[in-house]
């Protein structure tokens, strides 16, 4: 019996350890998220005592100052109009895309693979100029459109990455066999390739969404009222001296909460999504 | 293999309409960068625009602010690496043990929250946490003795305070990676090398070390790229300030073309941002895609 207490103990102490340090990274990474939230919670009083009260009475005012008076709720509306538009559009063009990208053979495939690697990695910054200047000349500044067309530009590269992967783990039997029964290459796509890409194309559309709904210096250079979006405009908020801390957390946990959902539902694929496939 | 009446067609149909409108998109107004690039280009005084050839770019090379700017740029990557590769590979370790599945499974779910985080609300949470007197973090380092810092208004902690909003944020994604990794490694070969040696180093030296170089080489790539790209969360956080403490490559090029009204200059900095982006995807697509 010694013999086996003594031969657990190191062993227990070790899972002691162990707990205690899963424990310390979940803590280090949804800290301050912790702190988000509860600053939204907080009167503009309680936001700013020094030093930070922990325990206060939650209030959800700044919310509704935040949607209501600082059309906040606008913005909102305005990212997810957005980010919806410039989604549905990426998979109306990249899934087809993508379907010919795993089933046909063409000459310039390499280069365009390229292009959308590079995309993944190119600074918004090197677009959004020249996107400035033209949009300016075409007098499209400060519209939903603009921002929907721009967002292609990251979202394109995404979808038909991804979709692509799907695709050709399809076995290509089903085409085949679907033409022997006479069907055209149109009809296979939308009839048995679509349906059965689906987790495929949705994780893609998770991206897509995410990214757009994510993006800061496109709307902040290319809109300025009317097509504004929640990340613009919180950015706004960030004027003067006595900076409105509640509101600018209630904002910003607006702003977050669909994006950690739709996250945590991708989230085993989310990896494959960031590094284009390179680690599975 | 299919049978198609026009397959050229046919492929065109389905491939073409996004090929097209990226084209449009993203190659159209970098045409004009290029154009403008290599004029006299400002939107304050466009009646005086003129062809320059490379006189941009010259101007660009020689100026040292861009090279300070550059140079700012690496320094973040040169400290922010290596400890989110250190980190990211101990707490990959750390999760590829066994049991406590439980315990586990809620540190990798929260791991997705600091990546999932919207880029410019860190930015406005690095305010709000780093403040020096309504501050948690300076409440939290008072605990302990440590006087009250001013975090965003000293040039050397304005930088420390990105760095750190950078680790959090990206060393869960090196995790991920290097787990993902680590996973790769056969269970039969681990379990032989662990009969072998109970030295968790030697099995991480020689048996799973080779099954991290395609994830530890992603990570550099994208790392630095996505170094090139920050923008979001510094400009919400310091607007590159104070001074040009925290000016990165983005931040300069943005303040150039949109608050400093030379557009000229701004796309010849741009493209040359863009030529060393070319170069990192050329050597991402060398060992990932040799396939394609």
């Amino acid at each position: 019996m010694a013999f086996g207490i003594s031969s657990i103990k190191p062993k227990t102490s070790r899972t002691t350890a162990e707990v205690i340090l899963l424990l310390l990274i979940i803590i280090f990474c949804i800290f301050p998220f912790y702190w988000m939230v509860t600053t939204s919670l907080k009167t503009q009083l309680e936001a700013l005592t020094s030093p930070p009260a922990w325990i206060f009475e939650p209030t959800l005012a700044n919310y509704t100052t935040v949607l209501f008076k600082d059309k906040m709720g606008l913005s909102l509306i305005n990212s997810l109009i957005i980010a919806i538009s410039t989604t549905a559009l990426a998979l109306i063009l990249g899934t087809p895309a993508a379907y010919g990208l795993s089933r046909f053979e063409f000459r310039w495939k390499k280069d365009l693979w390229f292009w959308f690697i590079t995309n993944r990695m190119v600074s918004p910054v090197v677009l959004a100029l020249p996107f400035f200047l033209i949009v300016r000349k075409l007098h499209l500044l400060d519209t939903h459109i603009v921002l929907i067309l721009i967002y292609l530009t990251f979202n394109l590269p995404i979808v038909i990455w991804i979709c692509t992967d799907q695709f050709r783990s399809l076995p290509r039997d089903l085409d085949e066999a679907a033409v022997l029964d006479g069907a055209g290459p149109f009809k296979i796509f939308f009839k048995i390739c679509m349906p059965l890409a689906a987790p495929g194309i949705t994780v893609s559309a998770i991206f897509a969404f995410i990214f757009s709904w994510n993006e800061l210096m496109y709307a902040l250079v290319l809109t300025r009222k009317v097509a504004k979006t929640a990340p613009a405009m919180a950015v706004g908020f960030m004027e003067g001296y006595h900076l409105p801390y509640g509101k600018i957390m209630a904002t910003s946990t607006l702003i977050v909460i669909p994006v950690i959902i739709f996250a945590l539902i991708a989230s085993k694929h989310l990896i494959r999504g960031l590094t284009m496939g390179a680690v599975k | 293999m299919l049978k198609i009446r026009h397959p050229k067609l046919t492929a065109f149909a389905f491939i073409g309409p996004a090929v097209i409108s990226l084209f449009i998109i993203g190659i159209g107004p970098l045409a004009f960068a290029v154009y403008t690039s290599m004029h006299k280009y400002r939107l304050t005084n466009l009646r005086d625009t003129h062809f320059l050839g490379l006189e941009n770019f010259k101007t660009v090379l020689t100026d040292q602010s861009f090279w300070e700017a550059m140079g700012r740029t690496m320094k973040l990557l040169g400290i922010v690496l290596p400890i989110q590769i250190a980190f990211g590979l101990g707490i990959a370790l750390l999760l590829h043990k066994p049991g406590l599945s439980l315990l586990r499974t809620l540190t990798r779910l929260s791991l997705v929250i600091p990546m999932a985080t919207t880029y410019a609300v860190v930015g406005l949470l690095g305010q709000v946490m780093f403040n020096m007197k309504y501050g948690v973090v300076n409440q939290l380092i008072g605990f302990f003795g440590v006087a009250p810092v001013n975090w965003i208004g000293d040039p050397n902690n304005a930088f420390t305070v990105i760095c750190f909003w950078d680790i959090w944020q990206w060393t869960p994604f090196c995790t991920l990676v290097l787990l993902a990794g680590l996973t790769t490694v056969p269970e039969e070969v681990e379990e032989a090398a662990r009969l072998e040696t109970a030295k968790w180093f030697t099995v991480l030296r020689y048996v799973q070390f080779p099954f991290l170089i395609p994830g530890l080489t992603a990570i550099l790539i994208l790392r630095t790229a996505d170094t090139l790209k920050l923008f979001d969360m510094v400009f919400t956080l310091t607007r590159g300030g104070p001074g040009s403490a925290t000016e990165l490559i983005s931040l300069m090029i943005q303040r150039v073309g949109f608050r400093g009204f030379d557009q000229g200059l701004a796309s010849a900095q741009a493209i040359i941002l863009l030529a060393l982006t070319v170069i990192l995807s050329q050597l991402y697509i060398r060992f990932f895609y040799s396939e394609v």
